[in-house]
């Protein structure tokens, strides 16, 4: 229905390094794991390296439209934690009743989902209605979360039951033709992701609100409630992500997504769109993303290292990432 | 010197419990949150400890604090001599330094000190210290992979977090086997997390092509371990050995699963031990002054219904 036969306008000049320069820190990490490891490009690697990538890379997704648009949120990886406490509580407690099937799954995505939506609703009206920073209202959050899901767990692990955790082990492991869940999720993700981004009037005021949220509100921009749709559709995404991480391995307790939102807001970053807001790249984030899962993959396929210096490498290539893309900005 | 500390400690409990016979004496625990499996056991056995002991010794009161960090636990420390007068202090240091010193200042002010598994920097400040053993740890799970193993074979290994605990465990670990026939293919950091794990485990079996068995030396590590294995379908892993001793994988063992033939104990009860240890100081005049080490000891089908705790969390 979309026009596509328009041509491009930028085919001539060369992409600035802004935008290659992620992209050449991509491929050159794939040279590097392909030279190490023969088994590096195995289907089964790239299967697994995808798979890993798309917790962090939904949520990162919806982080960055919260960058994007001035904000920031910290409270994502324990907001995963308690959502996926939630979710295996609610299933188990429902299982008596509904039994192993398609409703039970259905109910705890649901649940996900719901509480998803709560927690990034409640974030962002804190931080929209109340006007508290949004650095402050996460890092509570963050707390709070956390706390609840050691306390639903009673200091130990929430345990899906063993059947049911058979049941739906395939979210997570089985796919079509060989593409797992996990990934073809991510994928629309990104998708949906990069078009509302870059194509609809939510992206470019989310944009415009980072950008300079004086201009935008005598723009006629409703800069809380562009704002709020940002935290809104982060907790939702947390939620998606959780429906994939709950069946991998059936269980969450406080150790449960522990420093993702640093990885979300670190691959964001490296994607190219600008911390203070004001500039957003959703395929960048793509990137960013699975340049931090590459490095993991790459140092536990190898023995290059000692693994006491594997977060020294990881910090090493973020920041050499970041450079490189900022290079010719800096030098001109 | 243990002896002169020994007879001391107990000369100084005889003075305190002859002087407060009638008055109620508080005893004082802070332990770190439960912030992992582990700690999560460690915290439901010292409530459980807590509350039978409060039965059995109407004369004792005891308070309980849960730190989730290092600065925190001296601020509970701190206030459980200001506002609750505490005749003991049964502390499980969250790190040893930052610890030291105000534990240091509680023995100085004549209040008895039990030290549980992580030691302070300084020693002889503690009256009794209670601890698992690492090394022993370390050694039994060695020597678990021989007799498993006789022919030798190719092993991975998880590491916990990089500490002294891990480094402990690891060391005594490869010194048991060292000589034999089993090699170690790799080692990397699980960091006690199944998560992580998972994914390590994951590349492992990229990798290596043939892997005949895993020291996961943790059984979070191990659940995260197995669930690779599982996922990727590989048959060549014998069996995987964790440690710690959670009641699912007791349980499994217990149940003769051939992939989880046996487990290493570091019991997460040792706080109650320790609180009990120091309660009989407290109440008698049974000298409990000193060192109390819990070996580490090895879980088979044959004993793991004796390690089975189904109340606990871990």
């Amino acid at each position: 229905m979309s026009d596509t036969t328009a041509p491009p306008r930028r085919g001539f000049t060369l992409p600035p390094m802004t935008v290659i320069g992620p992209v050449l820190a991509l491929v050159l990490l794939i040279v590097l794991g392909a030279s190490l490891n023969s088994n590096f490009l195995s289907a089964a690697n790239v299967t697994n390296v995808l798979a890993r990538s798309a917790f962090i890379g939904i949520i990162a997704v919806g982080m960055t439209f919260v960058i994007t648009a001035g904000g920031l949120d910290l409270s994502v990886g324990s907001m995963a934690a308690f959502v996926a406490g939630l979710m295996i509580l609610v299933m188990n407690a429902a299982l008596p009743t509904l039994g192993i099937g398609l409703p039970l799954v259905l109910l705890g995505m649901g649940v996900a989902l719901l509480a998803g939506l709560c927690a990034g609703l409640l974030n962002g009206l804190l931080i929209t209605k109340l006007g508290i920073e949004a650095f402050i209202v996460t890092l509570g959050s963050m707390g709070i979360y956390r706390s609840l899901v050691t306390w639903l767990a009673d200091g130990g692990t929430l345990s899906l039951n063993f059947d049911l955790r058979r049941f739906i082990r395939p979210i997570y492991f089985d796919g079509i033709l060989g593409v797992t869940w996990p990934i073809i999720v991510f994928a629309l993700v990104v998708i949906i992701g990069e078009i509302v981004m870059s194509r609809t009037a939510f992206g470019r005021h989310a944009a415009a609100v980072g950008s300079n949220e004086h201009v935008s509100h005598y723009s006629g921009i409703s800069v809380a409630r562009v704002r709020l749709v940002t935290y809104v559709m982060l907790g939702l995404l947390v939620g998606i992500a959780t429906i994939l991480y709950v069946p991998r391995l059936g269980s969450a307790s406080s150790s449960t997504g522990v420093l993702w939102e640093l990885e979300a807001i670190a691959a964001v970053i490296i994607g190219g769109t600008v911390l203070k807001g004001g500039f957003g790249r959703v395929w960048g984030t793509v990137i960013g993303v699975l340049i931090l899962s590459l490095i993991d993959n790459i140092l536990n396929l190898t023995s290059l290292v000692s693994p006491y210096l594997n977060g020294a490498i990881q910090g090493i290539i973020i920041v050499l990432a970041v450079i490189l893309q900022r290079g010719r900005k800096a030098s001109s | 010197m243990t002896f002169m500390k020994m007879t001391l400690g107990a000369t100084a409990l005889a003075l305190m419990t002859g002087s407060a016979i009638a008055q109620t004496q508080v005893v004082g625990v802070s332990i770190p949150a439960a912030t992992h499996g582990w700690a999560g056991g460690m915290n439901f056995f010292a409530q459980d400890a807590i509350n039978r002991l409060e039965e059995v010794y109407p004369e004792l009161d005891f308070v309980l604090a849960t730190a989730s960090d290092p600065a925190q636990q001296v601020n509970d420390i701190e206030d459980m001599v200001a506002t609750r007068n505490i005749s003991a202090l049964v502390v499980l240091p969250f790190e040893s330094e930052p610890l030291t010193a105000p534990v240091q200042a509680v023995s100085e002010a004549g209040i008895w000190v039990t030290v549980v598994d992580r030691g302070l920097s300084v020693e002889g400040i503690e009256d009794l210290y209670v601890a698992g053993d690492n090394p022993g740890f370390g050694r039994v799970s060695g020597e678990y992979m021989l007799s498993a193993m006789p022919e030798g074979g190719d092993i991975v290994v998880f590491r916990g977090i990089a500490s002294t605990i891990d480094n402990e465990r690891v060391d005594n670990f490869m010194a048991a086997i060292e000589g034999s026939n089993i090699n170690v293919l790799a080692a990397e950091h699980g960091n006690w997390n199944r998560d992580t794990s998972f994914e390590v485990m994951q590349d492992f079996l990229s990798r290596f092509p043939e892997i005949d068995a895993v020291w996961a030396s943790d059984d979070d590590m191990a659940l995260g371990v197995l669930a690779a294995i599982e996922a990727a379908g590989r048959t060549d892993i014998q069996f995987v050995l964790g440690g710690a001793g959670m009641k699912e994988m007791i349980a499994r063992t217990r149940d003769g699963d051939p992939m989880i033939p046996a487990n290493v104990t570091y019991p997460p009860a040792m706080i109650a031990t320790a609180i009990e240890l120091t309660a009989v100081g407290l109440t008698s005049n049974a000298p409990v002054a000193g060192e109390f080490i819990i070996g580490s000891v090895l879980v088979t089908p044959e004993n793991a219904a004796d390690f089975y705790f189904p109340d606990s969390p871990f």
